[in-house]
């Protein structure tokens, strides 16, 4: 793949911890073809394998008959990464700071900071006829170790 | 996953091998770590070299097991973390709770 180019991938799953990894794949081979290092690719996949267990968790809650959707748009080297589930949408906002020291040994409660941590921006907004979306954004110039020029 | 045992003294070593992510050994890790605790094995160190993936889920099942090894009087330690999984416990600060060693001697001198 060239700079410049745009490229488009959306995959639909059902609700299993199983099809977390496809996606994941998905989102890191898009990365390394686009340029990114191992260790960026692996971060952004990181990002993806959290809201899609989100998704399928406190999204779907598990209901393999319920999707969720991902697409990836990626144009030149903004990456834009939208999942989205079919569940009763959840306040984002309740979930605590994982670094406030009441919250530091808790055994949940990290996977939007990851995504936080490892995206440029998460946004997440409610569908009017029910489910959540959530947009990540990412520059991929900006992924630890991307290379500046490509053969 | 795939966990091992080994006993060294009053330590048990625990090697685990694999991924430690939701739905795929985060549940695994918390039934070893109690199985353990509950043989009377409350020093443990573990290994994580082996570790190949680790999500959230994962980081959540390493604070319960050293939670629950700790509310047993015992002590749970770290040896080997592999880089991504040392950098997921750095962004959380989790790192200050956590005894790290890269040497198994001088972790097992720790206990």
């Amino acid at each position: 793949m060239e700079r410049g180019d745009s490229e488009r991938i959306e995959i639909t799953i059902s609700s299993r911890f199983e099809n977390i990894e496809l996606v994941q794949v998905i989102a890191e081979h898009l990365c390394e073809n686009a340029g990114v290092d191992e260790d960026g690719s692996h971060w952004i996949g990181m990002a993806v394998r959290e809201a899609v267990a989100n998704a399928i968790k406190h999204g779907n809650k598990l209901d393999v008959r319920k999707k969720v959707n991902a697409t990836f748009e990626l144009q030149g080297l903004d990456l834009e990464i939208t999942i989205s589930d079919e569940g009763e949408g959840f306040d984002p906002a309740k979930v605590g700071d994982p670094l406030n020291p009441q919250n530091l040994m808790k055994t949940s409660g990290r996977g939007i900071f990851y995504m936080k941590t490892f995206m440029d921006q998460v946004h997440y907004s409610f569908l009017p006829g029910g489910g959540t979306s959530l947009v990540m954004t990412k520059n991929l110039a900006r992924a630890s170790g991307i290379a500046t020029t490509k053969a | 996953m795939r966990a091992t045992s080994r006993s060294a003294g009053n330590v048990e070593i625990i090697a685990l091998e694999g991924k430690i992510t939701i739905g795929a050994g985060d549940t695994q890790l918390r039934e070893v770590i109690t199985n353990a605790v509950n043989a009377g094995k409350t020093n443990i160190l573990l290994d994580l070299s082996k570790v190949t993936t680790i999500d959230s889920s994962g980081i959540g099942e390493l604070v319960g097991s050293y939670t629950t090894v700790t509310n047993r009087g015992g002590k749970l330690k770290l040896l080997h973390l592999p880089a991504k999984l040392n950098e997921l416990l750095h962004v959380t600060q989790l790192i200050t709770v956590f005894e790290v060693y890269e040497n198994e001697a001088e972790a097992l001198a720790s206990f």
